[in-house]
């Protein structure tokens, strides 16, 4: 009983959420005219097993960016910049594939594999270092970082990598295969085995931070006060690691889109899931077993946004996301004090 | 004279690229003096600007529209300091939330009313003051007569006065630096804070009908990041009005710089990197000397602070 009391505790801010986001909805709606009911018929008739790998997919995206800002607020540190660090890893990503055409595919996939983690290390190395060297606050260092991880892009892909005409680059012979090689039903979507990655990587980082001694380290870095500092704990080099672990994980958002999806790389497909990366690490306490699932909730979130575009923007959905994101924030205050109350 | 002339035109239009950036730091000024850290001023001003085309749109008048970016800054901000103030909620998170809904809330309002992904329809901006008077004043009195300008100095001004000379104003900083002292002078630690963090939606969104003026429509995401690099050159100017003003006209003028040089050979992209490599070595080089106030980004909760 006591146990079920505490269960109900936790899940109190994401079941508020999710209320407050179906009311908004459903305000939404009836504002732009579009009744309620037609609105859930047209989203469940669309919802097949096509749309349900397209949430896989986009689920894949925000495991990594996801991941990349838990591990970095496990340190006790903001990381805005998962945007930034997937452009990054990913280009990486592509300009490793084009660069082993010629090389053995199993070897070629593993070595992009590497690429794209290290391309989103070194980007995240840099806000971390910042901290380390200057102490400059790191939420102003990542989002500036995005900015110039975009621009850099657009200036690599013109300079030297993009296809003429085009914003994209040459195809990359190392592919990861899609789902619906193993399930036919989801012919067409782009999701692909590079969610076998994310699951590696979401296992690897708890297992990292609960059941090795620098993980241990980490968080006590994060949680900060004295004791990190009396058992000797350098604080800075573990933002300098958190952000660039952090990094590589968003980087390796390359696997999904330029090994698993497209097979090339392309200007500005990122499109926000860096800003909806904070809502899933958020969503999951920053735990990455919770990571999973928050990124699925979110995954689903865009994609039936997409499903009825028909009927309202699909924007819709960002407007949902913020929402969620600030009923979350707001009821986990009362969360703690209900536990402090309950124990 | 083609010197003078270029001199002219180089200074007219960095301060018009500034007042945006200044008006949205001078927010930023009023928030985390209270003691809320205001990442929102981003979706405050993509709001603003939103709000000003539409008001302006529908009414024809840009003075309606700026009213109406006023409003818009001042709703988006009310937002931030319920879930800031009220529900004591984390203020970096809460920024973050807001500017995503901004995002989405202006994106798909452009679909709806302007049946467009990138732009509104054309807007007209105010006339310029002087240049109706003084007719021939050139390009530096249509920015210095322009109503928005003036209203930006006119506020500039009025904030320092009344940050630093009026009991309220005093009491707004102790807000944000000793809470518990305001808190036992018998004033509200709240009602002082929503009232910085309103300030701060009032402000940034008259930046955002300015930068929308300056268009003469709303195009998508067309804050680029003005919100933020705003609160870098709040930190640079110390969280002083005028230092704040200052900073924005350095950023205004590397702006400048790098619009003048395109076409010059110099890589686009690499130039539209500049301001944001600029924010970064700028803020490195100011660490130690700007000190944030001592309450900033801690929720105030007076039953933690009696026991």
């Amino acid at each position: 009983m006591k146990r079920l009391r505490w269960v109900a505790i936790q899940m109190l801010p994401i079941a508020g959420a999710l209320g407050a986001a179906i009311l908004l909805a459903t305000l939404i709606s009836v504002l732009m005219g579009v009744s309620p009911g037609v609105l859930l018929r047209t989203l469940l008739s669309r919802f097949g097993s096509y749309a349900w790998g397209q949430v896989l997919f986009r689920a894949t995206f925000l495991t990594f960016t996801g991941l990349a800002v838990a591990l970095v607020f496990q340190a006790g540190l903001f990381n805005i910049g998962a945007e930034g660090q997937a452009v990054a890893g990913s280009l990486a990503c592509a300009a490793a594939g084009i660069v082993l055409a010629g090389a053995p595919p199993g070897i070629a996939l593993l070595l992009c594999i590497i690429a794209a983690f290290a391309g989103g290390a070194v980007w995240g190395w840099v806000p971390g270092w910042l901290k380390a060297r200057f102490g400059t606050h790191e939420v102003i260092n990542t989002i500036m970082l995005n900015f110039i991880a975009l621009a850099g892009s657009n200036f690599v892909m013109t300079r030297c990598l993009a296809q003429p005409e085009t914003v994209r680059t040459a195809m990359v012979r190392a592919t990861l295969p899609k789902l619906e090689t193993w399930f036919g039903t989801m012919r067409g979507s782009a999701a692909n085995s590079s969610l076998l990655i994310a699951i590696l990587a979401v296992v690897a980082a708890h297992y990292f931070l609960h059941h090795t001694p620098a993980g241990l380290a980490l968080r006590a870095v994060g949680r900060g006060g004295p004791q990190a500092r009396m058992a000797g704990i350098a604080a800075g080099r573990w933002s300098i690691a958190a952000f660039a672990l952090g990094g590589g994980c968003a980087g390796l958002v390359g696997t999904n889109f330029v090994l698993g999806y497209k097979h090339y790389y392309e200007d500005g497909f990122t499109g926000g899931i860096g800003f909806l990366g904070i809502a899933v690490a958020l969503v999951a306490r920053n735990e990455p077993l919770g990571v999973l699932p928050a990124a699925l909730l979110f995954g689903f979130l865009s994609e039936s946004g997409l499903l009825v575009n028909t009927l309202l923007p699909r924007e819709m959905v960002d407007v949902l996301t913020g929402a969620i994101l600030l009923v979350f924030i707001a009821s986990e205050r009362l969360r703690s004090r209900r536990l402090r109350g309950a124990s | 004279m083609s010197g003078l002339a270029l001199v002219i035109s180089v200074v007219a239009q960095t301060l018009r690229i500034s007042v945006p950036y200044a008006l949205a730091s001078l927010g930023g000024v009023f928030s985390e003096r209270g003691g809320v850290v205001n990442i929102a001023l981003e979706g405050i001003l993509l709001n603003g600007a939103f709000f000003a085309v539409v008001g302006t749109h529908f009414t024809g008048s840009p003075y309606a529209g700026m009213l109406c970016a006023m409003l818009g800054g001042l709703l988006t901000a009310a937002l931030h300091a319920l879930v800031t103030i009220h529900a004591r909620a984390d203020q970096i998170v809460s920024g973050l939330a807001i500017n995503i809904m901004a995002f989405g809330l202006t994106r798909g309002g452009l679909r709806v009313i302007f049946h467009s992904a990138s732009n509104s329809a054309r807007i007209p901006s105010p006339d310029s003051i002087l240049g109706r008077l003084l007719p021939g004043t050139g390009p530096l009195g249509d920015v210095l007569g322009d109503p928005v300008f003036l209203l930006a100095v006119a506020l500039l001004a009025g904030s320092l006065v009344f940050l630093f000379r009026t009991g309220l104003g005093l009491a707004l900083r102790t807000a944000g630096e000793h809470p518990e002292a305001v808190h036992s002078a018998g004033f509200s630690v709240a009602r002082l804070r929503w009232m910085g963090v309103l300030a701060s939606g009032l402000l940034a969104g008259l930046g955002g009908a300015y930068l929308a003026f300056e268009q003469h429509s709303f195009t998508d995401q067309m804050s680029g990041g003005r919100g933020y690099i705003a609160l870098a050159a709040m930190i640079v100017g110390k969280w002083h009005p005028l230092g704040a003003a200052a900073a924005c006209v350095l950023f205004g003028a590397a702006e400048t710089l790098q619009i003048r040089l395109q076409g010059s050979g110099a890589p686009t992209q690499l130039l539209q990197m500049l301001p944001f490599i600029l924010t970064i070595l700028v803020l490195v080089g100011w660490v130690g000397r700007s000190v944030a106030p001592a309450a900033v980004g801690r929720p105030y909760d007076p039953e933690e602070s009696d026991g």
